[in-house]
């Protein structure tokens, strides 16, 4: 694949930007269009635009981690979420709601959903990034079977 | 439960211990030695000890221990000969011997799983523990995991014991249905009836059978001799295989009766006590022939037990406790002489110098009570079982008693065969007793091996000695003995044991057998002749290995026709069953009335860019082409989404399009760019036929659907508790994080697996010699 400029350049703007587009429909998800799984998607395909001006390395570049740790802290967050109301005294994957004050950046509310949804996004990122992993280097590297 | 706490801790940290482990465990051991022994008054009074722990309270499983009297028995022989094996144990190892710690560890465990058995008050219960004593079982035969033969003979017994307890879980599930309880006490006091208890009771018969070694589950004890000495003294003499019978003698006296309960037990329990002693006079490893005698001894007791009848199940008490003294006595010395000498083998036994007195003596008592001469606890039990046939009423009782006798003879020469074997009384002796080998193998004689230190054998000797004052002063036992009995079966009689019982068929028929007995150990040559000609057809180990064989053949043919590796054929299949079986419901259904056709020119619009993309996707050659023509049925969904007011699933909808072209294109890189042609006419109508019935069901689905709702929706509910409980504006990521949040972390694991999958599929390499990566294994390449 021949590196292109111009793709290049644009990919190193816009990937930030729906990366931060990602964080913001993963907080807004409880109250308006998002969600923990959308944001991972987007997640996702921020990076597909780096693959598409660099290949596999520009992804790899990308996320300092790899992609099956990725996969371990989003199971982790999901099911300690799940399973901390238990050792509570609650119910599995009974949520609390929490009010913020943050001064005159408002009182948002949070639930313990978030971790929960931040465990999905996690989830999914990371599997996007396995998807690369596993049929991104280009075939022609490749020994032959 | 104590034990099972200790035994983890001891396989997790006791590495450093050594043999010293071995202490510990004996220490835990004696524990619940001396508590049993503590309560024992109480208990031989009458007042079980019960204990009730809420386990799975959602399936009604609770974990209740009760302790009776002939549960006390048991706990007095697995605890008390527990602590015994883990301090000879201590001495059978060598010093810095590796694996030590895992040893000791498993030991524990199972004692504590062994206990359960013999405790547990309510049947699924016990069947937890029983599959217990089987894993440990397991891991402990195969302790020497570099020995192929120890693995392979683990792995069959765990074989058998595990089918055989699996059947026994589906008996207690038919028998406890039938009688609304899991509690062996209301079940054995109000014994259901009926079909459905029949068959119950064949399934836990054959639990029994597999875990007791009863023919033609037999073949995995002699295997098993392959573990350590203690261990085959403890769980393949004294306890484990007693579980079975266990089993049978607490359920006889309820369900003997039931039709094909006494015939099966007397069948089984007589040929195996029979072959057992016979296959014993052909071994000349001192351990094979205990394990050969430990079977033909447990089909003894399983007759005894599993007649039903008051005298004989006092009677079958008194044989379990005197077996387990003798037996266990055996193969600690059978261990100290193999410790010693590094043989078994008793063409090779036989010159021992000074010091070897006392394991001498121990077996020479031990055998002796198992060949039932009088003066000892074997006389005794073997007296009363003879008894309690004479006079029995049961259906074909003197054939039982004929059985028995004739087993009680071969037991007396296998007996003969092993201690003359091991121990060689000297040239007067020679050629008498038949030990020479038939098959004129030389085998090197092992000439003054070092005597053993008193330690070692102490602990045999100290059974040996119980064994002789049970014999002479067997009122001593009466009163536990009676006790365990009676809690059985109220209808025994308290009676004394009595060494002497006067003049009467029983005395004249243990006579009978010493003097044949006698007999058959000096004729043994001609016994060892007349075995060559006839061998034994009751060989069950053929049996498993050709079963075994047959299921690895059928596994791999079923895998080759149910999973051919053909995708087009999976999605057929998955296609076909997701829209017929819920697509003939559909037949049924009436016809949707006013159908709402009526829509905004843009659903128009984006209806007719889906129907041409879709067909373009179903018709182009060109992969890349088509594939973006799905994308386009996708966003063409999408838009459709944002018309109708779904904003959150048109995002999802685009994002998943989006990432799903992306990644479309990276494997059909891989991939030749034109699709092949259809192969044959015949296929592209399949294939055609199969889609147009997909779409034909999904159309007609989704009209009919929508109008036939009868339950009320629950999607006002989640609308309408979503902000006050969910505390989300969001309906829909609230059902995803909150009410249907279980389902979420379900899916986040299926992604993750999937994912796990995708890349070690494709990063599967072939080996360079093209074999696969897992090889099919043989089993008669290591079978023992």
């Amino acid at each position: 694949m021949k590196p292109s400029l111009i793709v290049d350049v644009i990919v190193r703007v816009v990937f930030h930007s729906v990366l931060v587009l990602a964080a913001y429909l993963l907080f807004a998800g409880h109250n308006q269009p998002g969600g923990g799984f959308i944001a991972g998607l987007v997640a996702g395909t921020a990076f597909g635009l780096r693959y598409g001006s660099g290949g596999i390395d520009a992804v790899r570049a990308g996320v300092r981690v790899r992609p099956w740790t990725l996969l371990g802290i989003g199971m982790f967050f999901t099911t300690t979420t799940a399973l901390v109301p238990l050792i509570l005294g609650g119910q599995l994957l009974e949520h609390a709601k929490v009010s913020l004050n943050l001064g005159p950046l408002g009182a948002p509310k949070v639930t313990s959903a978030l971790p929960f949804d931040t465990g999905v996004f996690f989830v999914v990122i990371g599997m996007v990034l396995m998807l690369f992993e596993a049929f991104g280097e280009s075939p022609l590297e490749e020994p032959k079977r | 439960m104590l034990q099972a706490g200790v035994g983890l801790a001891l396989i997790g940290a006791g590495r450093r211990l050594g043999r010293g482990a071995f202490v510990v465990g004996a220490a835990t051991t004696g524990l619940g030695f001396a508590w049993a022994l503590a309560r024992a008054g109480g208990i031989i009074d009458g007042r079980a000890v019960v204990e009730r722990r809420p386990w799975v309270e959602g399936l009604g499983l609770t974990l209740d221990l009760r302790i009776d009297a002939f549960s006390l028995l048991m706990v007095l022989l697995v605890s008390g000969i527990g602590v015994l094996v883990h301090l000879y144990a201590s001495r059978y190892f060598g010093a810095g011997r590796e694996g030590m710690a895992r040893l000791a560890g498993l030991l524990v465990l199972f004692t504590a799983a062994m206990l359960g058995v013999v405790t547990a008050s309510n049947l699924l219960a016990l069947y937890v523990f029983w599959e217990l004593t089987s894993v440990t079982s397991y891991l402990l035969v195969g302790w020497n995991d570099t020995d192929a033969r120890a693995r392979a003979s683990a792995l069959q017994a765990i074989l058998i014991t595990g089918s055989g307890g699996l059947a026994m879980l589906g008996g207690f599930l038919l028998i406890g249905s039938a009688a609304g309880t899991y509690e062996l006490t209301e079940l054995v006091a109000q014994p259901p009836g009926g079909t459905q208890v029949q068959v119950g009771l064949v399934l836990v018969l054959i639990g029994a059978f597999t875990k007791s070694a009863q023919w033609p589950f037999s073949s995995w004890l002699p295997g098993a001799m392959v573990a350590p000495t203690p261990v085959s003294a403890y769980l393949h003499s004294a306890t484990m295989v007693k579980a079975g019978v266990y089993l049978i003698a607490r359920l006889a006296p309820a369900f003997a009766g039931e039709v094909p309960w006494r015939p099966v037990v007397l069948v089984i329990g007589l040929i195996t006590m029979i072959g057992g002693g016979w296959r014993a006079l052909r071994q000349y490893d001192l351990k094979r022939i205990l394990a050969f005698g430990t079977v033909s001894q447990l089909g003894f007791m399983v007759v005894l037990f599993g007649v039903g009848i008051p005298e004989a199940t006092a009677a079958g008490v008194v044989v379990l406790f005197a077996h387990a003294l003798f037996k266990a006595t055996l193969f600690l010395v059978v261990g100290i002489v193999d410790h010693q000498t590094k043989t078994r083998d008793i063409r090779a036994l036989g010159a021992y110098g000074p010091g070897w007195n006392g394991p001498r003596i121990s077996a020479v008592i031990a055998g002796a009570s198992m060949a039932g001469v009088p003066l000892l606890f074997g006389f005794v039990a073997k007296e009363k079982a003879y008894e309690s046939f004479v006079n029995s009423g049961v259906a074909g009782g003197p054939v039982v008693l004929a059985g028995l006798v004739v087993g009680s003879m071969l037991t007396f020469a296998y007996t003969g065969r092993l201690v003359l074997g091991a121990f060689r009384p000297g040239a007067a002796f020679e050629g008498l007793h038949g030990l020479e080998p038939v098959d004129s193998t030389e085998v090197p004689k092992v000439v003054d091996p070092p005597a053993p230190p008193l330690s070692f054998w102490a602990p045999a000797a100290l059974l040996a000695a119980l064994t002789v004052l049970l014999g002479v002063f067997p009122s001593l036992a009466s009163g536990l003995v009676g006790a365990a009995a009676q809690s059985l079966d109220p209808a025994v009689k308290a009676k004394d044991l009595a060494l002497w019982h006067g003049f009467n068929t029983a005395l004249a028929l243990s006579a009978l057998t010493l003097a044949v007995g006698v007999l058959v150990v000096a004729a043994g040559h001609r016994v060892g002749r007349v075995q060559q000609v006839l061998r034994s057809p009751f060989d069950g180990n053929d049996v498993y290995l050709a079963s075994l064989r047959a299921l690895n053949r059928t596994a791999a043919r079923v895998t080759g026709i149910v999973q051919n590796g053909s995708l087009p054929v999976y999605c057929g299949i998955i296609l076909l069953t997701a829209t017929l079986v819920p697509g003939l419901a559909l037949l049924g259904a009436p016809a949707p009335n006013d159908l709402d056709l009526t829509s905004s020119p843009g659903e128009w619009a984006v209806g007719l860019l889906l129907i041409v993309a879709g067909t373009a996707a179903a018709v182009l050659r060109q992969r890349m082409a088509a594939v973006l023509c799905l994308g386009a049925v996708g966003f063409g969904m999408a838009l459709i989404f944002v018309l109708q007011g779904a904003p959150d699933l048109a995002l999802t909808q685009f994002a998943i399009e989006t990432l799903g072209a992306v990644l479309f294109v990276l494997v059909l890189r891989r991939l030749p760019s034109r699709f092949d042609e259809r192969p044959t006419a015949l296929g592209r109508w399949l294939r055609v036929s199969v889609s147009v019935v997909v779409g034909v069901f999904v159309f007609a689905f989704a009209l009919i659907a929508t109008d036939v709702r009868v339950a009320p929706t629950i999607s006002d509910e989640f609308v309408e508790r979503s902000l006050p409980e969910g505390g989300g504006r969001n309906v829909v990521n609230v059902i995803l994080v909150d009410f249907r949040g279980l389902d979420t972390i379900g899916e986040a694991t299926v992604l993750v697996v999937a994912a796990l999958g995708i890349v070690s599929i494709t990063r599967l390499r072939p080996r360079r010699d093209g074999s696969s990566p897992s090889r099919q294994l043989d089993p008669s390449e290591v079978a023992p």
